[in-house]
């Protein structure tokens, strides 16, 4: 059985339908990449599996024993706030001592327990919201575009602790990312979405469909193959093509 | 200790009731960057004395209900293409000026609007006193009881989204209890003078403060110590109370902060 099935299910803010008809199963230990233009309804998607926003129609079942563990949107948080890393995994939910320790070593940051979070560096900072989603032990972790503002090597480590974590767990890990080049080399299956599922399957079958194309163009293609290959150079993130571009449309 | 006796003890108790309610309030507002928006309903005030002054009601009444209304039109208004500061700016000193003119209208009250703008904490009477003290453990109340939503909604709403938390609502309650310590305060320090009660005891506290719990508590602190000396100081060298009180706070902001420049060397 699937650890949560979306069947038809479309959400609505008002009158504006940010997502339409969406069927999708996630199983135990997969990884799912959800790529997608910006306002594309990936957000809104992570919030239906979460039961944060109420669907307009269809269907959400979750397993019995589903719990989710999220990583937001990289956060801005205020340096005017005083709070240790600890105090802060610990206020969501009243964790022990013992599991929040136990969740910083899965997250690699033992030793910021006591540090003030306006410290933190970008990628220390979405470490603890690893942490943080990794507190509960779930068996399905979301990612929203966690290493977004990560450099290259920073995101890849962020990556790195992921694939170790579903390996330790075997946790379903669902992310969306911009990364396309480095997500999909490490997902099991790939969904592209655009307010509905414009098609969905391996990374290669999704490359190198026609809708994908038309959303993210054929040099994202390209982009995957150099990874694949394992060229030894450093690829920038900032080549050709430009996302914000395609939310425009 | 008979020279110190009922005005001088209630303008203390006052002072100190005002610093408690500020402190947990003033901390969010230093957190969440509310500093115009507290600074607007302050002003906005004025305009509910002069409202309750001429439909005699009462002071604090009056000055609750127009200082919700004020954060309300702020709340809904900001959606707009204005810069929320500009639009702050606008609201805080048109209503501080329709408060003045709308004073103006009422006969007597011009000797006592100099009270409403700057406090008079020396007049405080026991039955304000019995106002200031059970509106402040309202306020504390109510942002203890909402401490963990309020906080997590502080940090990032998306987290409260993710901990199924209403941000908004969180909003609410911030705006509720900036109302009544707009009102509590407007007798001790005057509608220029409330928001620098919420803002400055908590910014002094931010520097020494290691979790959120500290910064509410030593702000009360210096807040409540500051209303101390400042009316000793007004008392013995005759200077007006309510600034008094404020420069003692603002001494305290420069003493926190060289500590922690010093300690950081």
């Amino acid at each position: 059985m699937s650890l949560i099935e979306l069947k038809n299910l479309s959400v609505a803010y008002g009158s504006n339908v940010v997502l339409r008809n969406v069927s999708l199963a996630i199983s135990q230990g997969e990884i799912l990449t959800i790529v997608g233009p910006n306002g594309s309804g990936k957000t809104t998607l992570f919030r239906a599996l979460i039961g944060s926003v109420n669907p307009a129609s269809g269907r959400i079942t979750r397993k019995s024993d589903l719990n989710i563990g999220y990583v937001p949107q990289r956060l801005h948080i205020g340096t005017t706030l005083p709070i240790t890393v600890e105090r802060f995994l610990r206020i969501q939910r009243n964790s022990s001592w013992q599991s929040c320790v136990q969740a910083l070593e899965k997250a690699g940051i033992r030793e910021l327990a006591q540090k003030q979070v306006s410290d933190l560096s970008g990628g220390q900072f979405q470490r603890v919201m690893l942490a943080s989603a990794l507190l509960t032990q779930p068996n399905l972790l979301l990612l929203d575009e966690a290493t977004q503002g990560l450099d290259q090597p920073g995101s890849a480590d962020f990556y790195r602790q992921i694939e170790k974590v579903r390996k330790e767990t075997n946790c379903a890990v669902v992310m969306i990312s911009h990364e396309l080049h480095v997500v999909m080399s490490a997902s099991d299956r790939v969904i592209c979405l655009n307010g509905h599922i414009c098609c969905q399957g391996t990374p290669e079958i999704v490359t190198s469909d026609p809708e994908y194309r038309a959303l993210f163009g054929t040099g994202t293609g390209g982009q995957l193959a150099l990874y694949r290959h394992h060229h030894d150079h450093v690829h920038d993130e900032n080549c050709d093509h430009d996302h914000s571009k395609i939310s425009e449309q | 200790m008979s020279l110190l006796d009922d005005f001088m003890v209630r303008a203390i108790l006052a002072g100190i009731g005002v610093a408690i309610a500020a402190a947990p309030l003033g901390s969010f507002v230093v957190w969440r960057r509310m500093v115009y928006f507290g600074d607007a309903t302050a002003h906005a005030s004025i305009l509910g004395v002069a409202l309750s002054l001429a439909l005699e009601l009462s002071v604090f009444l009056g000055v609750v209900m127009v200082a919700l209304a004020m954060a309300i039109a702020v709340t809904l208004l900001s959606r707009r293409e204005y810069a929320m500061e500009i639009l702050l700016g606008v609201l805080s000193y048109s209503a501080l000026a329709f408060g003045l003119v709308a004073v103006s209208f009422i006969s007597g009250v011009r000797i006592d609007l100099m009270a409403y703008l700057f406090g008079d904490i020396l007049a405080v009477s026991r039955a304000d006193l019995a106002v200031i003290w059970l509106s402040a453990l309202a306020v504390v109340g109510l942002i203890a009881y909402r401490w963990k939503a309020l906080l997590i909604s502080t940090l990032s709403e998306e987290l409260a989204h993710a901990n199924k938390i209403d941000p908004k609502r969180e909003q609410l309650i911030l705006t509720l209890t900036l109302a009544i310590t707009v009102a509590l305060a407007i007798k001790v320090v005057g509608a220029l003078l409330i928001a620098a009660m919420l803002i400055i005891p908590a910014a002094a506290a931010r520097p020494i403060s290691r979790t959120p719990e500290m910064m509410a508590v030593l702000a009360a602190v210096i807040g409540a110590s500051s209303a101390l000396i400042g009316l000793c100081l007004a008392y013995v060298i005759d200077t007006p109370a309510g600034p008094s009180i404020v420069c003692v706070a603002a001494f305290s902001f420069a003493a926190t902060n060289l500590v922690s420049l010093a300690s950081k060397r």
